[in-house]
This record gives structure tokens, sequence and C-alpha cells, in this order.
């Protein structure tokens, strides 16, 4: 009478199980990060908006200098602009928009900041000289502003109130300087 | 003689000093060149359209940036590094071989090597089947006499 033993295992190592079913986990963290911040949309009212720093074009400053950090301007209201020179819709705010800079400049409690997105500089350079644009504005260098703050398309802008919090998003150009004015009011009054 | 001399060399060196003007300038750059390199980028506003075939006028203006540093002689390397360094890395159709980026070409032929070897063990193991190993069972006395009765039974029952 005999009895048959079961085989010494053959198969795939331990190690390699181990490395196919991590590699396979990290592959689905990677996707499903990736479809979070697809669905995210645009940074949410009330988020402190990270810090970042924005080089103005040549001829643009802002109380002397040729660049800004969003926490150098803590304290004021900032209006953050997002544009392009082939977006179109752009156009029909633009002149509001410095109409309402120059409402609010010698206040000195709002500041206008332009984000020039995706463009090219001879473009962008006519597009500002064109709607005689005098707030300060710079080229989203590496798209890092604008990733920031997850836009999706221009022009979009941003209010941000005294504190560093978002206050407002309006998505699409302003149709008035009315419509500009009575977003910024109560942040400055609040 | 001297004459036709000094006027045969006047003639050479006019002619060497308008070779190397010209040879100086920068030929205008043709769709084809400009196209060459607008397809290894792509435009973060039209994603996933190559920048040769992009209809957009964001797209249109690239396309005139990169005929434009190409009159100006720059070469492609140097043209693809200004767009990423203006627009981010995204904007290339091939991440550049630096710092992270290093992941996105290492990982898949490591994850390639990996499942070959995974298949190649799982092939071999049906190839070849571990023989069965049979050992003799000692002989027990408490089974042995049930074991005969069991057989004695069966042989009454045939």
């Amino acid at each position: 009478m005999s009895e048959i033993n079961p085989a010494p295992r053959r198969g795939v190592p331990i190690w390699a199980q181990i490395l196919v079913w991590v590699a396979l986990l990290g592959l689905l963290v990677i996707v499903a990060m990736g479809l979070r911040r697809a669905q995210q949309g645009t940074v949410q009212v009330g988020d402190t908006i990270p810090d970042f720093a924005l080089q103005f074009f040549d001829g643009y400053t802002f109380e002397g200098k040729a660049d800004v950090k969003l926490s150098e301007l803590r304290g004021r209201v900032v209006v953050i602009n997002f544009w392009a020179s082939w977006c179109k819709p752009c156009e029909q705010e633009a002149a509001e928009m410095e109409s309402a800079w120059r409402s609010y400049e010698s206040s000195g409690k709002v500041v206008f900041v332009g984000v020039d997105y995706v463009d090219t500089e001879p473009e962008a350079r006519g597009y500002l000289t064109k709607f005689d644009i005098t707030y300060p504005n710079g080229p989203d260098l590496g798209t890092r502003i604008s990733q920031k703050f997850r836009i999706k398309g221009v022009p979009e802008t941003y209010f941000i109130d005294q504190n560093g919090k978002l206050a407002f998003i309006q998505v699409g150009p302003f149709t008035s300087e009315a419509q500009i004015h009575s977003v910024i009011d109560p942040l400055i009054n609040k | 003689m001297k004459r036709l001399f000094a006027i045969t060399i006047l003639t050479l060196l006019f002619a060497a000093f308008r070779i190397g003007t010209a040879s100086a300038q920068q030929p205008t750059p043709s769709d084809d060149d400009v196209n060459a390199i607008a397809k290894q980028l792509f435009c973060p506003v039209c994603e996933n359209t190559p920048l040769d075939v992009c209809p957009t006028q964001a797209c249109a203006q690239w396309r005139a940036l990169i005929r434009e540093k190409l009159a100006e002689g720059w070469t492609e390397a140097q043209i693809k590094q200004y767009f990423a360094d203006q627009y981010g890395a995204r904007v290339l159709s091939e991440p550049p071989r630096q710092g992270w980026y290093w992941l996105v070409y290492l990982i898949p032929p490591a994850l390639f090597l990996v499942g070959v070897y995974i298949l190649y063990r799982a092939f071999q193991s049906m190839k070849k089947p571990a023989p069965a190993v049979s050992e003799e069972v000692e002989p027990d006395s408490g089974n042995d006499e049930y074991l005969r009765r069991v057989e004695e039974e069966l042989k009454k029952r045939n």
C-alpha cells in the first residue's frame, strides 16, 4: 500500500507575486488620483490659495517691483484674472477689468493681477496694448499658477479676500464693470 | 597681365564674400520644418491633439513661434526646451529624461521583464510536472487486522 504526497510547490515565487500586486495597486492608486483630480474642478470658495510668484512682462511693475508673491498681498483683496490673447471671450471683459482696476487703484485696498495662460509673448503684448491694460500682468510660466487654481479655461477670475481665502470665482467673462464691483465691494467692507 | 591678375583676385574675393554672406543667412523654414517639431508638442488648451494638426488660434500662434525660432537658427532641441520652460513639460509628447520622469521610462520595461519571468516560471511548471513522491507506509498492526477482514469480506461477496 502506498500514499501519494503532494509535490513541492514550483509556481511563481512569492516575491514576484508580491511585486505584481504592489505594482497593480500602485497603478490603481495613480489612476484614482488622476480621476479625482479631473473631477475636482477648480479650487473652491473658502480654500486658502497656495502661494505663488508671478514675474511681470517688461514694463509692468507693482510697488516698484517686477514680480509679486501672493503672500505679499495679504491684507488686500486680490483679483487674479486668467486670460490669453487667443481667447475671444477675454476681449469682452478686458476693458471692464481695466476700468474696474483704475477705480480701485488709488485706494490701495484692491490689487488686480493678470496671468497670461499658454500664450505667446508678442501676441500677449499686442493684447495688453490694444486694451491699454495697466494692472500688473505676467506669463504663467510652466502653467504653474493655473495648475494651482486648476483652471478649466480662460477667462477665469478669482477673488481672494484679505485673509488669503478664495471668496468668489467667475468662470467666463464679466459682462459689465458693475458686475465686478458687486463682487469686490462687499469684500473690501468685510 | 598684372591688371588681369588683380581683377581676377578681386572677383574671387568678392565671390567669396558673397558666398559667406549667403551661407550666414537662415533659410525661411518650410511648413514641413515647422510641423516636424510641432508634431512633438501638445498645446494644453487642446488636449490630445498634436500641435501640427491642432486648428485653434493658440496652436497657430505656437506654430508661428516655432517658425520664428527656426528662422533665428534655433535647433529642434532648443525649441522644445523653450516650450517646456514656458508651458511646462506636459507639452512634450515624450517626457524629458530627467528627475521623476525617468520612472516613465524605467517602470514599464521593468514590469514587462517581471511579467516575462512569471510566464516563464508558469510554463516551466506546466511542462515538467513534478514527479509524485511515493513512499511505503509502514504496516500498522492495528489496521492490518481490519484490512484483512475487509479483504475477506470482499472475497466472499465475489
